[in-house]
């Protein structure tokens, strides 16, 4: 029988399926240095988080089930490189799905080895440093539902700070929402738009030419205002740079 | 609670678009949030007294209707006279008595939310009585006719300089930007009023209701003042303003001001048990308190009855990026930001305040400062739910939610949607790779963002080969 522990289970997320691959590869890359085996359900697709925080929980529950029909495949831990999603999971399906005796106890099963990657890292692998490499000033973007959902708040900070290459600036309101909120970005739009120009204007004043987070969903909306207002900011999932060895000679 | 028949969306764009307005809330919710947290930090164990405040909230409001009925009869045993009003017009009609049966002319008011929700002022003046405002930010914005846009600091939408000329304007004080200056004159002009006037109208932070006292906080003086110089007093209160006991009021009055201001107490702190007694030299010679429902009680046993836990100390308001970038009157509602997004729809009807529950990221900001630690997020997502079955979602979101889900439990299909996107988000990106317009309603998105073109391979197909590369 196998070391349950040594194998897990990728849920990478729509946005990384879409959006940015790269940040998926990196969390194979880093788990599998880490000698871990990573299964990767293929009929995976989306956790229905916008739905469900949009009010539509008649849409968001067929998601749910269906998502834990497919991590239930095997027991193994389940990796998430957001902590949205993983809040999603691990708070929200168990709300969900109070009614359904037959998938509420599954879903409960699956909260309870559902982590945020970063999380993964420290609090089950237990390691603060697995190395990684970048360059230039970065700064971190606690997003909100990895940090108040989840409670994930050191995590990815102790991670970063291993990253060889890379100086590491303070954000001031770093624990501050970026506007996304899903849904909220487009129904709300201006509101969502002042306060990406609050979360923009932080980072100019840092002096970061990166933003590093755990969620693609805040760092594509934080790309997006910077390319929208022509501000030379770019974006980067953290596992991108844990992923990255650096170059030879260099460590 | 007042509605307006300016939408929503246009007083938000209004908000969003005063300076002024950016720059007074910046200063204020800033330095409350950072006064709250050394504060809270002062106490020995701030989350034990937390956890002990919210019990005693949940208590009392399970078991409401008895400690209702002890605080009616232990306020009547110590001399004061209970009424209780179903809803707004029913308070401001006691009210109206009561000062009729006095040939009451001048009213001097303590802060009260309540009345705000009453709109009592309204019905005085219609009765052509003179009401003044005693708390320093509630005068400031009767001065201009406005209406409070924080729970507990009524004229934060305001800066400095806009009030110092409001009070030379309107007071005639000497034109100055200093706040110390600014308060000797309108204590000045308030303690003209205070001597004058006939009824005394307050709000009520905590009814106890092994006692039947009224405790009432502030920092200037004016609570006192107005409670005890007139002959008579209204205290307004909300029936979920219970404690059971004097023990239950400390607990909540340590995180009370903590939560607020920033203060460990605030400078004054009244206790109010009936009326001036034989031999008193201070005192009205009457005590009334209004037990205000309008709406409470039909939120009880309700999946948002949680809110009915608030104290009122607006954390969750300076905590809120929402409310720090658009301010209270945004909201349009007698309470603002995360506690009046719930509370507003919830004691008003959601049919009437369907923006509200959505106007928040859920970011959980306002549920990590509530001292009795209501899970505000878990209740906006419900009334979201109830907006949602009320048929209150844009036509794209009713078309676009049931495919979105159809697709996802149907992953072959949600491949092709993603293919689908791909080949057309690349389109629209062109070389940039980003898309900078989309039609409405997805021009909310591009209003103030770019979309990323999707990236050329999905990650599943890059998984894919990656399988059969080992």
């Amino acid at each position: 029988m196998p070391n349950p522990i040594r194998r897990v289970q990728l849920f990478a997320t729509c946005l990384v399926e879409t959006i940015r691959p790269q940040a998926g590869l990196a969390v194979v890359t880093v788990l599998e240095r880490l000698g871990y085996e990573v299964e990767y359900p293929t009929a995976q697709t989306c956790c229905g988080q916008p739905a469900f925080n949009g009010g539509a929980w008649g849409e968001a529950a067929p998601m749910a089930r269906f998502t834990v029909d497919v991590l239930s495949k095997s027991d193994a831990p389940v990796v998430v490189p957001s902590g949205s999603c993983a809040d999603m999971i691990v708070h929200h399906y168990p709300e969900l799905l109070v009614d359904d005796p037959v998938y509420l106890p599954r879903a409960q099963a699956l909260a309870a080895r559902t982590y945020e990657f970063a999380q993964f890292l420290v609090d089950v692998v237990g390691l603060k440093d697995v190395g990684g490499s970048g360059q230039g000033a970065v700064t971190y973007h606690a997003s909100c539902h990895l940090l108040r959902g989840l409670g994930v708040r050191s995590q990815p900070r102790a991670l970063l700070s291993h990253v060889a290459g890379v100086e590491v600036r303070e954000l001031d309101g770093a624990e501050e929402c970026c506007g996304f909120g899903g849904l909220f970005a487009v129904k709300m739009s201006d509101i969502s738009g002042a306060m990406l120009k609050t979360k923009l204007d932080h980072v100019i004043a840092s002096g970061a030419q990166t933003v590093v987070g755990c969620d693609i969903s805040c760092l594509m909306h934080i790309e997006g205002g910077a390319r929208k207002r022509g501000l030379p900011v770019t974006v980067c999932h953290l596992a991108e740079l844990l992923a990255a060895q650096p170059p030879a000679g260099v460590a | 609670m007042h509605t307006s028949n300016v939408t929503f969306h246009e007083r938000v764009e209004r908000a969003l678009h005063d300076d002024q307005l950016h720059v007074a809330l910046q200063r204020a919710t800033g330095r409350f949030t950072t006064l709250r947290a050394t504060a809270l930090a002062s106490l020995a164990d701030p989350d034990a007294v937390r956890d002990r405040a919210r019990l005693i909230r949940a208590h009392t409001l399970n078991q409401l209707d008895r400690y209702l009925t002890q605080f009616a009869e232990q306020v009547e045993a110590a001399g004061g006279t209970v009424h209780w009003a179903p809803d707004a017009a029913a308070c401001n009609r006691i009210v109206l008595e009561i000062a009729r049966r006095h040939g009451a002319q001048r009213v001097v008011k303590g802060k009260s939310m309540v009345s705000e929700e009453t709109e009592l002022n309204r019905d005085l003046l219609a009765a052509g009585l003179e009401v003044i405002e005693s708390d320093l930010g509630e005068r400031i914005i009767q001065l201009v006719g406005e209406h409070p846009s924080h729970i507990i600091v009524p004229a934060v939408h305001k800066t400095k300089e806009e009030i110092g000329r409001i009070l030379h304007d309107k007071l005639g004080i000497p034109l100055t930007t200093v706040p110390e200056e600014m308060t000797a004159g309108v204590r000045e002009s308030l303690r003209h009023d205070f001597l004058r006037a006939d009824l005394g109208i307050s709000g009520v932070n905590f009814g106890v209701a092994a006692t039947g006292t009224v405790a009432l906080v502030e920092n200037e003086g004016n609570g006192r003042l107005t409670t005890t110089a007139p002959r008579v007093h209204i205290a307004l209160m909300g029936i979920e303003r219970l404690v059971p006991t004097l023990d239950d009021l400390g607990v909540m009055l340590q995180v009370l001001a903590r939560s607020a201001t920033g203060q460990k107490l605030t400078v004054y702190n009244n206790l109010i048990t009936g009326p001036r007694r034989p031999g008193e030299p201070d005192g009205p010679d009457e005590f009334h308190v209004v037990l205000v429902d309008n709406g409470r009680s039909r939120v009880l046993g309700t999946e948002v009855a949680e809110i009915l836990y608030c104290i009122r100390c607006g954390a969750c308001l300076n905590a809120c990026p929402v409310y720090q970038q658009m301010g209270g009157h945004a909201y349009g509602s007698v309470y603002a930001g995360p506690v009046g997004a719930v509370l507003t729809p919830a004691l008003g009807g959601i049919d009437a305040w369907p923006e509200l529950p959505h106007a928040s990221s859920l970011c959980g900001a306002c549920r990590e400062v509530c001292p009795v630690r209501i899970n505000i997020p878990r209740l906006l997502l419900a009334q979201r739910v109830e907006t949602q079955v009320a048929g209150h979602s844009p036509w794209w979101l009713k078309v676009g939610l049931p495919i979105y889900s159809w697709l996802v439990v149907r992953p072959n299909l949600f491949r092709w949607a993603v293919r689908l996107g791909g080949f057309g988000t690349r389109l629209l990106g062109g070389r940039e790779r980003a898309i900078r317009w989309l039609p409405p309603p997805l021009s909310g998105w591009t209003d103030h963002r770019t979309f990323p073109a999707f990236a050329p391979k999905p990650f599943s197909r890059i998984m894919q080969e990656r399988r059969q590369r080992s």
